[in-house]
C-alpha cells in the first residue's frame, strides 16, 4: 500500500514538472548560449546547459511533457479499443470471438518497437507512430483481461435475469461489466504507460525515434553520452528521469498478482 | 495427439496471422513511400544509374501497376505467401540472402544471453523459493523488481559506461571476437534473468509448501534429492511457458541491443532498412522475427506438454 503511494507521488512530481517546467523557465529548449555549453546551473538554467549551451531544465521537462502524452495517449486508446473489442467479442462470441483472439495472438508474436517502427514509416508524424504503433500492440492486454472477465460473467444467472427484463448490452456493461474490469486496470494501465515511455526512449536512443532537436528522453542520452567526463550531471538527468518514470509506474502497477 | 495436434493446429493460424499482419503493414509502408513505384521499382532492379523513365513504363505495364489498390493488395499478399520476399531495396540482393546472413549473428547473441540468463536467474530464484519470506527472498524481490524497471538500452548504456569506458574490461562494440559478445549477451541475460528468477521463485515456494515436497520429504529424501528429483520438474513447466512468452521481448532487446552494440544480426539490419525505408527488408526481418516466435512457443508447448503430461483444464 505504501509503495503504491511512492509510485503515485514520484508520477505526480515528474508530471508537475512536466506541466509546469515549460511555463515558468525562462529559456525554452531551443534558445542556444554556446558559450555556456556544458555549464552548470545558473540563474537562467536551473540545471546546467547541455553541449550545445540549450537549458537542461526546459529541455528534461519539454522531453517529460513529450514521453507523458504520447504515452497516456497511447494506453487511453488502447484500453478503450481493448475493452470494446474484449466486451463485443465475448458478447457475441463465434466467428468474431475466433477471429478476434486470433488477430490478437498474432501480433502478440510481433515486438512493439517493430509495430511502432512500420508504423513510423506508414504515418507522416513520428509522435503520431509511435501513438498508433504502441495502442496497436497494447489493445491485446485489455482485450484479453475483458474478455477473459466477461466470459464468465456473461454466462451468470445475473446477465440472464437482466437480458430477460429488456436490460441492453450498454447497461450490462456499465453495471455488470465494469465494476470487474475497472479495478483490473490500474496494474496494465501503469505497465502499458510504462512500457511506451521505454519504447519512445529507446528508438530515441537508436536514432529512429524522435528527430533531433525535439527534447526527447532518449535522444538527449545519446547526444549527452559523448561529453559525459566534462559533465556527468548532465546525461545523469535524462537517465535519471527515464529511470524514476517508469519506477514509479512500476511501483503504481505493484506486484503481478 | 490430439494435444499435438491441436496445438500445431493453433500456431499454424497463427503464423498465417503474423504473415497477414506483417504484410499488409507492408504493404501500407509501400503504398506510404514519396515517388512513383515503378520507377522505385527500376531502381531497384537495374540500378539507381540505369533506371530511366522508359525501365519505369516497362515495370509499370510489366507489373500492372495502374491496376487499382484492391488488386495491387492481392499481388503483394500472392508474393507473401509464395514466401517471395522480392530483392533489398538498398543492397540488390534477395531479402531471404541477406536474412540468412544476419539471423546466425542474431540467434548466437539471443541463445548465449538466453543461457546466461538460466544461469544466473532460476538458481537464484529458487533458492530464495526454498527460504520464501527469507532475508534473501526479499532482497531478490527489490532486485528483481528494480531490474525490471530499468529498459535494456539503458541496462546497456550503463554496462557501457561503467565496463567498457571507466574500467576498460571489454569493447563496447564490434563483432568477431568473443568479448564482443558479452556485453551486449550480458545486458540481454540480466533483464531476462530478473523475469525468470521471479518465475521459478514463485513455483518453487508454491512446490515448497505442496503435499508432494512434504511426502518426498517424510521419505526421507534429502533437500537435493528432492529438488533434483521433484522440484526441477514442478518449477520447469512454469518457467518454460513463461520463457516462451518473454521471447518476444528477447526479441525486441536484440533489436535495440544490436544497434547499441553494433552488432551485425536481424535487429541491426531492420534498424537500417527502416532508416533507409527499405520496405522488402523491413517485411522480411519482421515476418522472420513473428515466425521465430511462433516456432519457438509450438516447440515449447510440446516440451512443456513432455514434462507434464497431466491434462490441462478445457
Amino acid at each position: 500500500m505504501t509503495t503504491r503511494h511512492l509510485g503515485f507521488g514520484l508520477l505526480g512530481a515528474l508530471v508537475a514538472l512536466a506541466l509546469i517546467g515549460p511555463l515558468i523557465e525562462p529559456l525554452g529548449p531551443f534558445k542556444q548560449t554556446l558559450l555556456r555549453a556544458l555549464a552548470g546551473p545558473d540563474a537562467l538554467a536551473w540545471f546546467g546547459y547541455d553541449h550545445l549551451g540549450r537549458s537542461m531544465f526546459a529541455r528534461l521537462s519539454q522531453a517529460l511533457r513529450l514521453s507523458l502524452t504520447i504515452a497516456f495517449a497511447a494506453t487511453a486508446t488502447a484500453a478503450a479499443l481493448g475493452i470494446f473489442l474484449g466486451a463485443l467479442a465475448s458478447w457475441r462470441g463465434g466467428w468474431l470471438d475466433r477471429g478476434l483472439s486470433l488477430l490478437a495472438d498474432s501480433v502478440l508474436a510481433l515486438p512493439a518497437l517493430l509495430m511502432v517502427l512500420m508504423m513510423g514509416v506508414i504515418l507522416p508524424s513520428t509522435p503520431l507512430a509511435f501513438w498508433a504503433g504502441l495502442a496497436a500492440v497494447q489493445w491485446i492486454e485489455f482485450f484479453r483481461l475483458t474478455r477473459s472477465v466477461a466470459r464468465s460473467q456473461l454466462a451468470s444467472p445475473a446477465v440472464e435475469a437482466a437480458r430477460l427484463q429488456g436490460f441492453g448490452p450498454v447497461w450490462v456493461f456499465r453495471r455488470i461489466l465494469w465494476p470487474e474490469i475497472g479495478p483490473m486496470l490500474r496494474t496494465a494501465t501503469a505497465f502499458g504507460v510504462a512500457n511506451a515511455i521505454a519504447a519512445i526512449a529507446a528508438l530515441g536512443f537508436v536514432s529512429v525515434g524522435m528527430r533531433a532537436p525535439t527534447p526527447e528522453l532518449g535522444l538527449m542520452m545519446v547526444e549527452l553520452l559523448p561529453s559525459w567526463r566534462e559533465a556527468p550531471f548532465a546525461l545523469l538527468q535524462p537517465v535519471a528521469a527515464c529511470f524514476a518514470l517508469l519506477l514509479s509506474l512500476n511501483l503504481i502497477a505493484g506486484g503481478r498478482e | 495427439m490430439t494435444f499435438a495436434l491441436r496445438t500445431l493446429a493453433f500456431r499454424l493460424l497463427q503464423a498465417a496471422g503474423v504473415a497477414l499482419v506483417v504484410g499488409v503493414m507492408s504493404f501500407l509502408m509501400m503504398r506510404a513511400m514519396p515517388g512513383d513505384m515503378a520507377f522505385r521499382i527500376a531502381a531497384a532492379r537495374y540500378g539507381y544509374d540505369l533506371a530511366s523513365a522508359d525501365l519505369a513504363e516497362a515495370v509499370r505495364t510489366e507489373l500492372n501497376l495502374d491496376a487499382g489498390p484492391l488488386v495491387l493488395f492481392g499481388q503483394w499478399m500472392a508474393d507473401l505467401a509464395r514466401l517471395d520476399l522480392g530483392r533489398s531495396m538498398v543492397s540488390g540482393l534477395p531479402v531471404w540472402e541477406e536474412i540468412a546472413h544476419q539471423l546466425g549473428a542474431s540467434l548466437q547473441l539471443a541463445a548465449v544471453a538466453l543461457g546466461l540468463s538460466l544461469l544466473i536467474g532460476p538458481p537464484l530464484g529458487i533458492y530464495a523459493g526454498l527460504r520464501a519470506g527469507g532475508r534473501f527472498d526479499r532482497a531478490l524481490l527489490v532486485a528483481a523488481a528494480a531490474l525490471r524497471a530499468v529498459p535494456q538500452f539503458l541496462l546497456g548504456l550503463v554496462l557501457i559506461v561503467v565496463l567498457a569506458v571507466q574500467l576498460r574490461l571489454l569493447p563496447a562494440a564490434g563483432h568477431g571476437d568473443i568479448s564482443h559478445l558479452v556485453l551486449p549477451a550480458l545486458t540481454l541475460a540480466l533483464g531476462l534473468a530478473a523475469a525468470s528468477a521471479r518465475i521459478a521463485r514463485d513455483a518453487m515456494a508454491a512446490f515448497a509448501a505442496s503435499p508432494a515436497h512434504a511426502f518426498a520429504c517424510t521419505k526421507g529424501l534429502s533437500d537435493g534429492q528432492v529438488l533434483l528429483h521433484h522440484g526441477l520438474r514442478a518449477i520447469a513447466a512454469p518457467l518454460l511457458t513463461y520463457l516462451g512468452l518473454q521471447f518476444v521481448l528477447l526479441a525486441e532487446g536484440v533489436v535495440v541491443v544490436e544497434t547499441i552494440f553494433g552488432w551485425p544480426g536481424i535487429g541491426h539490419a531492420l534498424i537500417h532498412a527502416v532508416f533507409h525505408r527499405d520496405v522488402p527488408m523491413v517485411q522480411g526481418t519482421a515476418l522472420v522475427m513473428g515466425l521465430s516466435f511462433v516456432l519457438l512457443n509450438t516447440l515449447i508447448d510440446l516440451a512443456v506438454r513432455r514434462i507434464d503430461p497431466r491434462e490441462v483444464r478445457a
